[in-house]
C-alpha cells in the first residue's frame, strides 16, 4: 500500500473512531463501516483500529475472522449469499444454486476474476417462509427461482454501465 | 434467600420449568454479596463467601475436580468443560470453575452423568489432538495426558488424528508452536492478552473452524512477540514449547576441540529441583555445578559475576545521568533510567514505547556481558582461541534465546553467547547424562570468576536488580555501610510481589568518592539530602501501567531508576522455568533465592573481588569507559507496533 493511501485510510479510521468512541465496544461499528467503504478490512486497517482502541491487532483479526460479513481479503462488488438451511433447501435451493454457478461461472466461496461477484453460502437469514432466499450485499431476495437469478444478476450488472449489461463474466483476462 | 428467588421466578416467568432461568444465578439482595453461603458438595457441607466458585469451594474441602483451561494466574474462561458437575435441580451440567455460588447449592462432582460427560469431553479433545507422546517435549508433564490416564481412556471414541494436520511454526528463536497439539483451552490467549498485555495469540475463526492464531497467521518471528514464554509455562499440552538447542550443545561438548563454558543464572538454580521431584523452593546451585561437570562442560561460571558487573556499569550510568541532569542541568538526559536485563521487557519497549529507548540503560544484560568477557578477557587469560570457545547460558528465560541471537550481540568479534538453555532443557540434559541431581555432592564455581555475591543472586527475583543497585549506590555515595541503613542489608521495601512498587530513599550524607569513580565525579555533595525515587514493575502488563503513567507525566515520571522485568515474579517466573507455575511456586522460589543471598559472605556487587580484578586488569579505563562501552554496552532497535 502506498504511504499516502495508508495515511488516508488512517485518517478515515481515526474519524470513525472519534465518532463511535475509542473503546472496545466501538469495534464492530467501526469495522462495519470500513467493510462498507472498502469491501474489505485490510491488515493495515486492523492494526490502525487496534492502535486507536488500545487493543491488540490480533483481537481485531479474531473478530473479523469470526463474522461472515467482515472480510480480511477483498471480495466482489456484489456478494451473493444463498441460504443453505433446511427450509430454503426444501423450497428448491439446489436449482437456484446451479443457476447462480452457471451464470457467474464460479463455484460457492469464489469470486469472479473481474472482481464483480462473490458467491457464498449463508446460514439462515430468517426468510424461511419465503424460500429459497438470497442476499445481494444487504438486499434480500425471496422466493428466488432460476429465472429470477437472471434478473437479479442483470440488475447488478447494470451498475457497471450499459456495456457490461450483456457481457458474460469472462474469465480470460 | 433461595425461596425468595424461586418466588420471583414463579411470578414472572412464562417459560416451562425446564427452560426457566436458574434461580441460583441471581442474588436476591445485593447486600448478601460477600456474605457466607452454605454449599453441599458430595455430602459435605461447607460455608464459603458468596461468589466463590464451586471449584474453589470443592478444593477447600479436599474434593478434587479435574480442570484443564483453568489456571490460577488467569481469568476464568470455562471453555474446556472438563470440570463439569451436577447441581441438584438443574437440568444441565455446569462448569464448576465458572460457577459462582450465590445461593445454597447441592453439588455432586462424580455422578455417572458427570463421569460420562467428562470422558466424552476428553475423548473429543483427543479427537483433535495429534498425540505423539513419546516425542513430545511435555511427555509426562502434560495435563491432557494426565486426564486421559485419570479417566481411563482406552480407545478413541471420536477418532484420533493419525498424522499432523498443521504445519509447525518454527520461525522464532524462542517459542515454537505446534497447533496439532492444541486443544483450544485459550490459556495462551489469556496469558498473552490479559497477563502480559502483548497480544500475540487469539482464537480466530468460528465453531469447528476455530484455531489459535497470530495476527494474519504470520509466523511468530514476524509478529509482536516478546519471547517471554509465559504461554509455554501455561500451555497444558505440548502445543507451545521453547526452541531447544540441546542437540547443538551436546555436539559442542562431544567435540574435543571445543572449550564449552556454561554460566548459570540464579533463578534456574532455585527451580531446577522441581524437575527432579523436589518441592519448589530448594536451590541446587552447588549440586548443579557437579552435575554440569559430569555432563561434560569444561567450565562452570556463575552469572552472578556479570550481574555484579551489570550493577557497576548500570549504576555508573545512572550516576552519570543524574550528574548531567542535576549538576549540569542538561535537559536532554533521559530519566528515569530503565533496567535492561530482561530481554522480554526490552523487546516489549522496542515495540510499544520506542520513543523511550534513550531511557533504557545501554548496559547489556548479565548473560551477554559474560559472553563478551569470556570471549575476550577469559580467552586471553586461559590462552584459548575464542573461536574454539562455546558459551552456553543457563537461563530461566526463553527470550534470552532471542537475545543471544540479536545481530548486535557480537562485540567480542564472535557470537558472545552461542546457546541459551532453559531450566527445563538443562534438566533434560542432566537426566540424559544419568545424573541424579539432588544427590550430587556440592562443588564450587570455576575460577577466575568463582566468587559471587548475594547481590547477583537476587537478580532472579522481582526487585532484586533494584536491591542490588541500591546496596551499591548507597555505599559508594554515602560512605555508610548498607547494614547500618537497612537491617542485615535487606532492603525489604523493594521486595514482594505487588505489580508496581515505588520506594523513596533519602541520601542522608555524602562520603568520599571511591577510586573507581574518581574520573567521573569530583564529589557527592550534589546528592546530599536528595531523595532517590525508584520503582519496580514485573510482568509486562505492569510495565505498561508504569509506562502509561510516565507518558502522561504522572507520579512515576519523577522516578530516577525503574526496574522492569518481563515476567510475573521476575526471572524466577520466567518462560524457561519448570512447568507448572503458580503464585505459591513463585513465592517458594523467591524464598530460595533470598535465603541463598543470606548465605554469601560478600553481598554487594562493588565488593566482588573478581569484578574489581577485571577492572584492574582488563577494563582499565573503568566503568562506562571506552572498552566497557565496546564490550558491555549495546544499542536498541525501535520496532514499533505496526508490522508489514
Amino acid at each position: 500500500m502506498l504511504v499516502t493511501e495508508r495515511e488516508r485510510l488512517r485518517e478515515e479510521i481515526t474519524a470513525l473512531a472519534d465518532r463511535h468512541g475509542r473503546q472496545r465496544s466501538a469495534l464492530i461499528p467501526i469495522l462495519q463501516e470500513i467493510q462498507r467503504g472498502h469491501l474489505q478490512i485490510s491488515d493495515y486497517a486492523m492494526q490502525v483500529v487496534a492502535d486507536l482502541l488500545d487493543i491488540h491487532p490480533v483481537e481485531v483479526f479474531s473478530v473479523v475472522s469470526f463474522y461472515s460479513f467482515l472480510d480480511e481479503k477483498p471480495k466482489g462488488r456484489f456478494i451473493i449469499r444463498l441460504c443453505r438451511t433446511i427450509s430454503c433447501d426444501m423450497a428448491g435451493k439446489a436449482a437456484v444454486a446451479r443457476q447462480l454457478e452457471n451464470d457467474l461461472g464460479i463455484g460457492f466461496g469464489e469470486t469472479t476474476p473481474c472482481g464483480r461477484f462473490t458467491l457464498e453460502w449463508a446460514n439462515c437469514i430468517g426468510m424461511c417462509d419465503q424460500g429459497p432466499a438470497l442476499l445481494v450485499n444487504d438486499q434480500v431476495h425471496a422466493r428466488v427461482t432460476p429465472e429470477k437469478v437472471h434478473e437479479i444478476l442483470a440488475a447488478c450488472r447494470r451498475v457497471f454501465g450499459i456495456y457490461a449489461q450483456e457481457q458474460k463474466e469472462e474469465h480470460a483476462v | 434467600m433461595a425461596e425468595n428467588n424461586r418466588k420471583l421466578d414463579d411470578d414472572t416467568s412464562r417459560a416451562p420449568v425446564s427452560q426457566r432461568g436458574h434461580t441460583v444465578a441471581r442474588v436476591a439482595d445485593t447486600a448478601d454479596i460477600g456474605a457466607l453461603v452454605s454449599v453441599n458438595i458430595d455430602g459435605q457441607d461447607v460455608k464459603v463467601p458468596m461468589g466463590t466458585t464451586i471449584l474453589e469451594a470443592a478444593r477447600r474441602i479436599g474434593v478434587r475436580i479435574p480442570t484443564l483451561c483453568w489456571h490460577e494466574d488467569l481469568c476464568i474462561a470455562g471453555v474446556c468443560r472438563v470440570c463439569v458437575v451436577e447441581i441438584e435441580g438443574q437440568r444441565t451440567l455446569q462448569a464448576s470453575c465458572a460457577y459462582p455460588i450465590t445461593a445454597p447449592l447441592k453439588v455432586k462432582t462424580h455422578t455417572r452423568k458427570v463421569r460420562q460427560a467428562r470422558r466424552h469431553i476428553i475423548d473429543l479433545m483427543l479427537s483433535e489432538h495429534y498425540g505423539e507422546c513419546y516425542s513430545c517435549a511435555r511427555n509426562n508433564n502434560c495435563q491432557l495426558q494426565a486426564l486421559a490416564q485419570e479417566y481411563g481412556v482406552d480407545f478413541f471414541r471420536f477418532g484420533h488424528p493419525a498424522a499432523p494436520r498443521h504445519e509447525m511454526d518454527l520461525s522464532s528463536h524462542s517459542v515454537l508452536r505446534d497447533m496439532n497439539k492444541c486443544v483450544l483451552c485459550r490459556r495462551c490467549v489469556r496469558t498473552c492478552i490479559d497477563l502480559q498485555e502483548v497480544g500475540v495469540l487469539e482464537a480466530v475463526g468460528r465453531g469447528d473452524q476455530t484455531r489459535i492464531a497470530t495476527f494474519m497467521d504470520k509466523p511468530l518471528k514476524d509478529v509482536i512477540c516478546i519471547n517471554c514464554g509465559q504461554c509455554i509455562n501455561r500451555c497444558p499440552t505440548g502445543a507451545l514449547r521453547a526452541n531447544d538447542p540441546t542437540d547443538e550443545v551436546w555436539a559442542a561438548i562431544d567435540d574435543p576441540n571445543k572449550h564449552v563454558i556454561i554460566q548459570t543464572a540464579p533463578a534456574p538454580r532455585a527451580a531446577i529441583g522441581e524437575c527432579f521431584d523436589l518441592e519448589p523452593g530448594h536451590a541446587l546451585t552447588f549440586e548443579m555445578n557437579t552435575a554440569l561437570r559430569l555432563c561434560g562442560f569444561d567450565k562452570v561460571f556463575d552469572t552472578n559475576f556479570s550481574a555484579d558487573l551489570t550493577i557497576i556499569e548500570e549504576g555508573t550510568e545512572l550516576i552519570l545521568r543524574l550528574y548531567k541532569a542535576l549538576v549540569e542541568q542538561d535537559k536532554s538526559v533521559a530519566l528515569p533510567q530503565f533496567t535492561s536485563c530482561s530481554p522480554g521487557w526490552v523487546k516489549y519497549l522496542e515495540h510499544f514505547y520506542p520513543e523511550y529507548i534513550p531511557n533504557v540503560s545501554s548496559a547489556k544484560s548479565p548473560q551477554q556481558m559474560f559472553g563478551a568477557v569470556i570471549k575476550t578477557y577469559y580467552a586471553k587469560l586461559s590462552g584459548i582461541d575464542p573461536k574454539d570457545i562455546v558459551t552456553v547460558a543457563l537461563m530461566p528465560c526463553s527470550a534470552k534465546k532471542f537475545e543471544c541471537n540479536r545481530p548486535e550481540m557480537c562485540d567480542s568479534g564472535f557470537k558472545d553467547i552461542d546457546y541459551g538453555l532453559t531450566t527445563r532443557e538443562l534438566a533434560k540434559m542432566i537426566r540424559e547424562a544419568g545424573v541424579d541431581l539432588p544427590r550430587m555432592p556440592k562443588s564450587d564455581f570455576d575460577d577466575p570468576f568463582g566468587t559471587a555475591t548475594g547481590s547477583g543472586v537476587i537478580f532472579g527475583a522481582t526487585g532484586g536488580v533494584m536491591e542490588a543497585a541500591l546496596r551499591t549506590v548507597i555505599e559508594i555515595v554515602t560512605g555508610l555501610k548498607v547494614e547500618n541503613v537497612f537491617a542485615n542489608a535487606d532492603i525489604t521495601p523493594v521486595r514482594g510481589f505487588d505489580g508496581v512498587r515505588v520506594v523513596e530513599i533519602k541520601v542522608p550524607q555524602s562520603g568520599p568518592v571511591p577510586a573507581m569513580f574518581k574520573h567521573l565525579v569530583k564529589d557527592w555533595k550534589w546528592l546530599e539530602g536528595a531523595t532517590l525515587k525508584v520503582a519496580i514493575a514485573h510482568g509486562t502488563a505492569n510495565a505498561k501501567k508504569v509506562m502509561e503513567n510516565i507518558k502522561s507525566g504522572g507520579e512515576l515520571a519523577q522516578c530516577h531508576f525503574i526496574e522492569f522485568m518481563g515476567c510475573p515474579g521476575g526471572c524466577l517466573g520466567g518462560g524457561g522455568q519448570p512447568i507448572p507455575t503458580s503464585p505459591e511456586i513463585r513465592a517458594a522460589r523467591a524464598r530460595a533465592i533470598y535465603s541463598e543471598d543470606q548465605a554469601y559472605a560478600v553481598r554487594k556487587s562493588h565488593e566482588n573481588p573478581a569484578v574489581l580484578k577485571l577492572y584492574k586488569e582488563f577494563l582499565t579505563d573503568g566503568p562506562c569507559g571506552h572498552l566497557s562501552h565496546k564490550l558491555l554496552h549495546t544499542h536498541y532497535t525501535p520496532r514499533g507496533k505496526y508490522i508489514a
